[in-house]
Order: C-alpha cells, then structure tokens, then sequence
C-alpha cells in the first residue's frame, strides 16, 4: 500500500531582544555559568516579573511577516510541570490568547510553490540549560538560558514529505533572520523544533495517529526524524498493529527515536491566566506601525531578482534566503556589475570561500563595490577570470581592494602578443611530441597546448590573444 | 460528589503530593464543594457576558528593553542545596 506523510511542526526561536522576557539581565548566548541572572529569572519566593515590551513588538514582527492576524487581546498562561530546568516549576507561555493566529508561509517545492498554515505564534520564556555528569551521576543547571524570550511557531498539518519540512523549516528562518528578530543559529540552539508526524494511507481522508518527536536540533535532523518515523509507522500499520500516540525522543546521532512518554504517561500542563502579568490589548496603530517597519522579505526579493536584474528562479532563490548575500548582490549591481555575473560569483566561488572557511554569508568581509570592481577587472581585460578566482580568497583576508591585490602580487594578464607567441614557441620546443601529433592531424592537442601557455604565465595569459597567436604559430608549423 | 478520589489523586501526583487516605477523603470533599458552588454558574444565562481572564483591570504592562546589572554567581547561588563548577546540581536528568 502507498502511505502519505503528513507533518506539522513547532518551531521555537529565541529572540535577540538585549535582555530576557521578565527581567533586565543580559540575553546573550555564552558566558560564564549564573552570571546573567537575578531572583526574577531564577524564580524566587516574591518576584515579580515585568514582560519586554520588545518581545511583544517582535513577536507582532514575526506574525505579520507570516501573514498572521494579529490579537486584539492576549495574554500570558503559566504551564506547570516540574523539571530542574524550569526553577518556577512553571513556564510562563500562552495558551488560549496568543499573540499571533492564522498566517501562512510560501515554500518552494518540486511541484510550485505551496501554502503552509500557521496555526498560532505564541511568546514564552526558555529554560536553563543542563550539562550531565555521567561519572558522578548528577547534572548541572546554568539558568542563564533561563528566561531568554522565544516565540513558539506552529504549523498546520499541511506538510507532506521531509523535503517539504525542511523547504518550510529554511523559509521560517530566512523570514525570521531577515526581519532581524533571531539570529536563528542552529549550533547555538537559537532554533529548534518538535516534529508531529503521522501516516495515512494514500487517498484516505482523515489523518492517522501521530507521535511527536523532541530534541531535533537541526534541520537534517528534522529529515531525519521525520523519514524514520514515517519507516516506523508503516512498518506498525503493516504489521497489522496501531500505531499509538506518543512522545518521542529523537537521538540524532542513533540515527533512531525512542520512546519517552505513552498517551497515558503525557503532560497534563493545568494551564492558568498567569496573576503576575496584565493582559495585552494590541493597539492597530501599533500593529500598523511594525507593518511599516517591515523590511523587503525573502519571497519579495526573489521575485525583485527575477523581474528587475532577469536572475533565473535558481539564482534568486539561493540569495534571496541570505540578508548577506542579497545586500551583495544589490551593492555590486549598483556599481555598475552585471546582475548575472554578480549572481555567478556569489553563488560560486564566494559560497566556495564561505564553507571553506566556515563562515556564513552574513560574514562576507567585503561589499559590493569590491565585488563589483573584480568583475570590471576582468571585462576590461586587466585579468583572466581564473586570476580572479585565485583573488577571491585574498579579499577574504585583507581589506585591499581586488586591485591593489593584482597589483601587489603581479598578477595583471598578458595580453601582449608578442610576449604571448614567444611563450607559444618555447611549449611547442618543450613538447615535441604534442607537436607531432598535431601535424598527424590530432588537432584536439590545441587544448593541451593551451594549458602549457596558461602554466607557463601562471595562469595569466589572456585565453583570446592565447587562441589567436596560437592559431597563427600552429599555422607556421 | 463532583470530584472522584482517582482525580484527587491524580492531582496530588502532578502536584508531587503525598496524601494519607484521610487527606484525599477530605480534599475530595473539599473540592466538590468548590466545584459545586463554581455550577451555580450554570443556572444563570451568562452567555452575553465576556470571561473574566484577569482580577485586575490593567492592561499593556511593558518594560523598556534596557540590560541591567545581573546578580553574582555567588548571590544566585547563594540558595542552592548543592553546588559545582558555578552551577546548581540537581539528581541526573536525562528526558
């Protein structure tokens, strides 16, 4: 039988507010342990705590930017259970009335674009963060995590393959980065997400029993996860059994999902209207006011790169998801470059660099004016575009403009002919051979010949003059 | 009754709350009677009326994101029952 996947995740983002959700300590990823908290973050007897008033205005941010209506009202709901990394023994989230409901976010896939829903955006606080000692069988709690404001994003259940989830996972993020909310970095936990997957017999209307699936922390992860599950579920119901609804623990490394929590077992959070904190009412002018201050969104700019600078689908789409990249793109079209020679370079030999050094685009050391003043420096002639490849990682370096870098190495192309042919006639002296061949009539030796030219000016011997003084040499032959 | 022993007992669990079987007796007693008295709701019509979701009538309390100093380790772990390496030690926990 064909089984359908259906998947809907919730997704949570710190946000990069200066300080936490309740209280005025710093929110910074690091530092020494407990050294970015107070009595209102580690939950004391007699606190009180106050919200952020820029949580809200991103949280707000957020929900438009998904296309989400945006609450008139809303408020804080605490969410009880005990764990050590919770010091309250409550969550303080929302439940009822968040601040965001009924959005929807555009994802690209093999067959067009498609809509997914957004269910709800709420705002909450994170909790601290725990490191295990295996050896002495205790764990330590660092609560500077604690209190760290995170908006918690919940799709519909309108994903359908891990692909789809991870197009949708990769839209959220440029989204979020773009409108400056979160840095969204995976490796310091910034983004996480919980994954419900279900299977249904293709064709089949309602949808199957799902489990939910914690501790995803990156987005191959979420792949990941969701393909084994969708394996584990098929196996049950092809065996004949139920699949049955749980929590479960993802262990990327394992490769695997186990479980943490029957139906039986699950958390019954008995959520209360938090007393601590007032209501909101979400005044239209001020939702008006985060509407304006929105800045060009992904989809926006892809489709800006296809209209205004004829960047194909591919192109537009890869930089449109980089603040970084697009910012290059629009500075180095605006000195003069042409748009696809720009895209070329920034989708290659600069994304090259980018992994190579295990930066991101946002950390591209030069700007558009350099980029845009290579690729003159090849039209122009002054040097061949394998030259400029070798400059690429040298403006990574130093903040010498792609000028000064051939300059200062002796890298400008010959394109003397004169210079050219007499190089011509010293490869055809060091390879009798290829020239042999040549006379024999394998005329395919010209490529090779053209690779000792290039050698021997270390690569830079402008290729035209190279064809065209090689044409006349072998003629002479 | 309106609350059984098993929904007493239930709570207690979520509650962490070891309760002799005089306390559940009584707590199921009690918790009737608020419940009860919470259902006289029902005889009125209170369907034009808005929920109540908060006992004060404030609204929009914001703080201004300024960073102010934080405590000291040392201060904020002042409290703990046990402590190493400038964190709060708990029993292992692995969910």
């Amino acid at each position: 039988m064909k089984y359908e996947t259906v998947v809907g995740l919730e997704i949570h983002a710190e946000l990069s507010t200066k300080t936490k959700i309740y209280c005025s300590c710093e929110n910074s990823f690091g530092g020494s342990e407990n050294t970015r908290c107070c009595p209102v973050c580690i939950g004391l007897p007699g606190t009180l705590p106050t919200l952020n008033k820029k949580v809200v205005e991103y949280g707000i941010k957020a929900g438009l930017a998904m296309n989400c209506e945006i609450a008139e009202y809303s408020k804080q709901d605490r969410k009880n259970y005990f764990y050590p990394d919770l010091p309250k023994a409550y969550q303080i989230s929302q439940f009822d009335f968040p601040l965001c409901e009924h959005g929807f976010v555009i994802i690209d896939t093999e067959n067009g674009q498609k809509k997914i829903g957004i269910t709800r955006i709420h705002i909450e606080e994170d909790a601290g963060k725990f490191t295990h000692d295996p050896y002495r069988n205790l764990s330590r709690v660092d609560y500077n995590r604690g209190g760290v404001p995170l908006i918690e994003i919940v799709s519909e259940p309108d994903i359908r393959s891990s692909a789809e989830a991870n197009a949708f996972l990769e839209a959220v993020r440029s989204i979020l980065k773009c409108i400056g909310v979160s840095d969204c970095k995976m490796q310091e936990g910034s983004l996480r997400c919980d994954v419900n997957v279900s299977v249904r017999p293709e064709g089949q209307k309602e949808f199957g029993v799902r489990s939910e699936c914690k501790n995803v922390n990156s987005f191959s992860g979420a792949v990941r996860a969701i393909d084994y599950e969708r394996a584990r579920q098929i196996e049950i119901l092809e065996s004949g059994a139920e699949v049955e609804q749980e929590t479960r623990r993802w262990d990327d490394m394992a490769g695997k999902s186990f479980l943490l929590r029957s139906k039986e077992e699950a958390h019954d959070y008995r959520y209360f209207p938090e007393p601590d904190l007032m209501p909101m009412e979400i005044s239209r002018g001020w939702v008006e006011e985060i509407r304006e201050s929105l800045p060009e969104l992904p989809h926006e700019k892809k489709a800006r790169f296809m209209a205004e600078y004829g960047l194909p689908e591919y192109d537009s789409g890869l930089i449109s998801v980089s603040d970084g990249f697009s910012k290059l793109l629009d500075d180095t079209v605006g000195c003069g470059a042409a748009p696809k020679e720009a895209s070329n370079w920034i989708l290659g030999e600069i994304s090259k660099e980018i992994n190579e050094r295990c930066i991101t685009s946002d950390d591209v050391p030069f700007g558009g004016q350099a980029l845009a003043e290579l690729i003159a420096l090849i039209n122009k002639g002054t040097i061949s575009g394998s030259i400029a490849k070798q400059i690429v990682p040298d403006m990574f370096e130093s903040d010498k403009s792609p000028e000064e870098i051939v300059k200062a190495k002796g890298l400008l192309q010959i394109s003397d002919e004169g210079e050219i042919a007499k190089i011509i006639k010293e490869v055809f002296e060091a390879n009798p051979k290829a020239i042999e061949d040549y006379k024999g009539g394998k005329t395919n030796v010209r490529g090779f010949l053209t690779g000792q030219v290039m050698r021997a000016t270390k690569g830079k011997a402008n290729p035209a003059v190279i064809n065209k003084q090689l044409e006349i040499e072998l003629g002479k032959l | 009754m309106s609350i059984t022993k098993k929904e007493v007992e239930h709570l207690a669990n979520l509650a962490r709350l070891t309760l002799s079987d005089d306390e559940k007796a009584r707590l199921t007693r009690e918790m009737s009677n608020i419940i009860d008295f919470a259902q006289k709701l029902d005889e009125t019509d209170y369907d034009s009326v808005k929920p109540t979701m908060h006992a004060n009538a404030k609204t929009n309390v914001f703080r201004e994101d300024e960073i102010k100093p934080s405590f000291k380790a040392s201060e904020i772990l002042q409290n703990a029952p046990q402590q190493d390496e400038g964190c709060f030690v708990v029993p292992r926990t692995v969910e």
